[in-house]
């Protein structure tokens, strides 16, 4: 194969990339808050924190803190040390990625800070598949976070301050979620010694801004329903395949009333998702018990599902092909605040077990 | 396809797709997002805002009659009566008790002064690691702020028409 022809075979149709040596995820990592912790999903992950300042004196501490548990606790699991680990690449919701520059630091990995709102663990593991399989790194670590009581603050109102959300709200989740993606060397060596199943990031579909005009920051699922769709659609026609190619289909934090809008979406290019979709959001929380109305968001709430969850029940063969697809809204308090309308974004990541 | 103008509840997840006009597109989504979101229901939401407002206001009531009782003129009596709400409201906003009320009651916790109370004292709260200049002391009108604006403002306005009814003997 010549190099020219290598580079033409991992472009696939007008957004997608299929990877010529899909890069293995080392390890994941998962470090919830409390509710989170209490949730559906409690049992799945690595750490869960109960005090929610964890340990810090301010809510983007907290986060910061709980960033770097997640950074340590994937290397570790992945059995490395900060030194093997060449990029790091992550980002969250605050203004200026404070939780992420102040969560880091002090593991001196040099870093790509990114921001795609709630999507970002897709940005930041589509970007790190790129790099390991373009051979630029062999090892590197994708990782976010996000805090309700920070979002809260940076977006909506203090804590302290008394009013009714409405149904289509969403609730933040607390909590960091990391993956050590690195060089899929382990094809014989792993096969008959391990009972778990390796996941590796087959391919990737970078989403576009998409907008429809919604302009109602309390529904946020439906703002981003549209890039979902998109994103997903783009992903089926750009590799030729049917919505059952994959045995989930997963959102990031979509909702109940983002997921009724994206599946409506979905079929009028005649893909029928209802069998085989999941939102991160909807299982995290229950929504009757906990009080969360539309269900949960935030970077971390498709970051911890993803390394808490979706891994897990990949590498025990249940799910052998997913996409997952974390979706985020682009606005901020200014762009809401001067009337614009809420942009959204998805991206989508093919994970394949091996 | 040649009307500009969206009926409400006849949009279809179709109609969004195939439309290319961008600002059509957008009405057209948002009806059809509303029609797809569900809502609380406003009955309900109106009887629990009538009975937690009344019991605010009933407790107010109480506290005023107690201060009458106690030998205060009737002004005097008022100023103590909004003094104890705002104290109780900013009492029950830093035990985090008075979110939780008002995500039942509604508008029966944001009408009554209590409200005003408690959208200055959360923010108090929740700046003061920004510092006692730039945290409290600039955030801590950030959701009361309009109130205390347009509230001087409107007054000012009915002041001057009060003025102007009266120079002309109408008041």
């Amino acid at each position: 194969m010549s190099e020219q022809n290598m580079t033409n075979n991992k472009i696939a149709g007008k957004q997608s990339i299929l990877f010529e040596n899909p890069p293995l995820i080392l390890s994941g990592s998962s470090i919830a808050g409390k509710k989170e912790g209490e949730g559906p999903l409690g049992s799945f992950f690595d750490e869960i924190e109960e005090d929610p300042m964890a340990g810090g004196k301010t809510w983007e501490d907290a986060e910061s803190r709980l960033m770097k548990r997640a950074a340590e606790k994937a290397i570790e699991k992945a059995g490395l040390t900060n030194q093997d680990i060449r990029f790091l690449i992550g980002g969250d919701l605050l203004g200026q990625l404070i939780a992420t520059s102040f969560g880091i630091v002090s593991l001196e990995i040099p870093m790509f800070g990114v921001y795609g709102a709630c999507s970002t663990m897709g940005e930041s593991m589509a970007l790190g598949a790129i790099l390991v399989d373009g051979g630029y790194a062999d090892k590197v670590i994708a990782i976010t976070s996000s805090h309700f009581a920070g979002a809260e603050k940076q977006f909506r109102f203090p804590l302290g301050y008394g009013n009714q959300r409405p149904l289509s709200a969403t609730w933040t989740v607390t909590g960091s979620g990391a993956v050590v993606i690195g060089k899929n060397e382990s094809k014989d060596k792993n096969k008959h010694k391990k009972k778990e199943k390796n996941v590796v990031i087959k391919g990737i579909t970078v989403g576009k801004i998409v907008d429809y005009g919604l302009k109602d920051s309390m529904n946020m699922g439906a703002c981003m329903a549209p890039a979902a769709y998109t994103t997903i659609s783009q992903n089926l026609k750009d590799i030729n395949q049917l919505p059952l190619y994959y045995d989930k289909i997963i959102t990031g934090d979509l909702g109940s009333v983002g997921k009724d809008i994206l599946i409506d979406l979905l079929k009028e290019d005649g893909f029928d998702i209802s069998s085989n979709f999941m939102d991160c959001g909807m299982e995290i929380f229950d929504q009757d018990s906990q009080d969360t109305h539309a269900g949960g968001s935030g970077c971390g709430c498709s970051a911890i599902t993803l390394t808490g969850y979706i891994l897990d029940k990949m590498r025990r063969g249940e799910w052998n092909r997913v996409l997952f697809v974390p979706t985020g809204s682009l606005q901020s308090t200014v762009s809401f605040n001067e009337g614009n309308s809420i942009p959204g974004i998805a991206h989508g990541i093919i994970l394949e077990t091996c | 396809m040649n009307d500009k103008n969206v009926k409400a509840g006849d949009v279809s997840a179709q109609d969004v797709i195939i439309e290319h006009d961008q600002d059509t597109k957008g009405q057209k989504y948002n009806e059809y997002v509303k029609k797809m979101t569900p809502k609380h229901s406003w009955f309900l939401n109106m009887l629990k805002a009538f009975l937690i407002g009344g019991i605010i206001c009933t407790i107010g009531q109480g506290f005023n009659n107690l201060y009458k009782h106690w030998g205060a003129t009737e002004d005097l009596a008022a100023s103590y009566t909004t003094l104890s709400l705002v104290f109780l409201a900013v009492l029950l906003t830093g035990l985090n008790i008075y979110p939780k009320l008002a995500k039942f009651g509604g508008a029966g916790t944001v009408v009554p002064i209590t409200g005003f109370a408690n959208s200055v004292a959360a923010p108090a709260v929740e700046f003061k690691k920004e510092g006692h200049v730039f945290g409290i002391g600039c955030k801590i009108f950030t959701i009361a702020g309009p109130v205390i604006l347009y509230g001087i403002f409107s007054s000012w306005i009915l002041g001057i028409i009060y003025y102007i009814l009266m120079e002309f003997g109408v008041v």
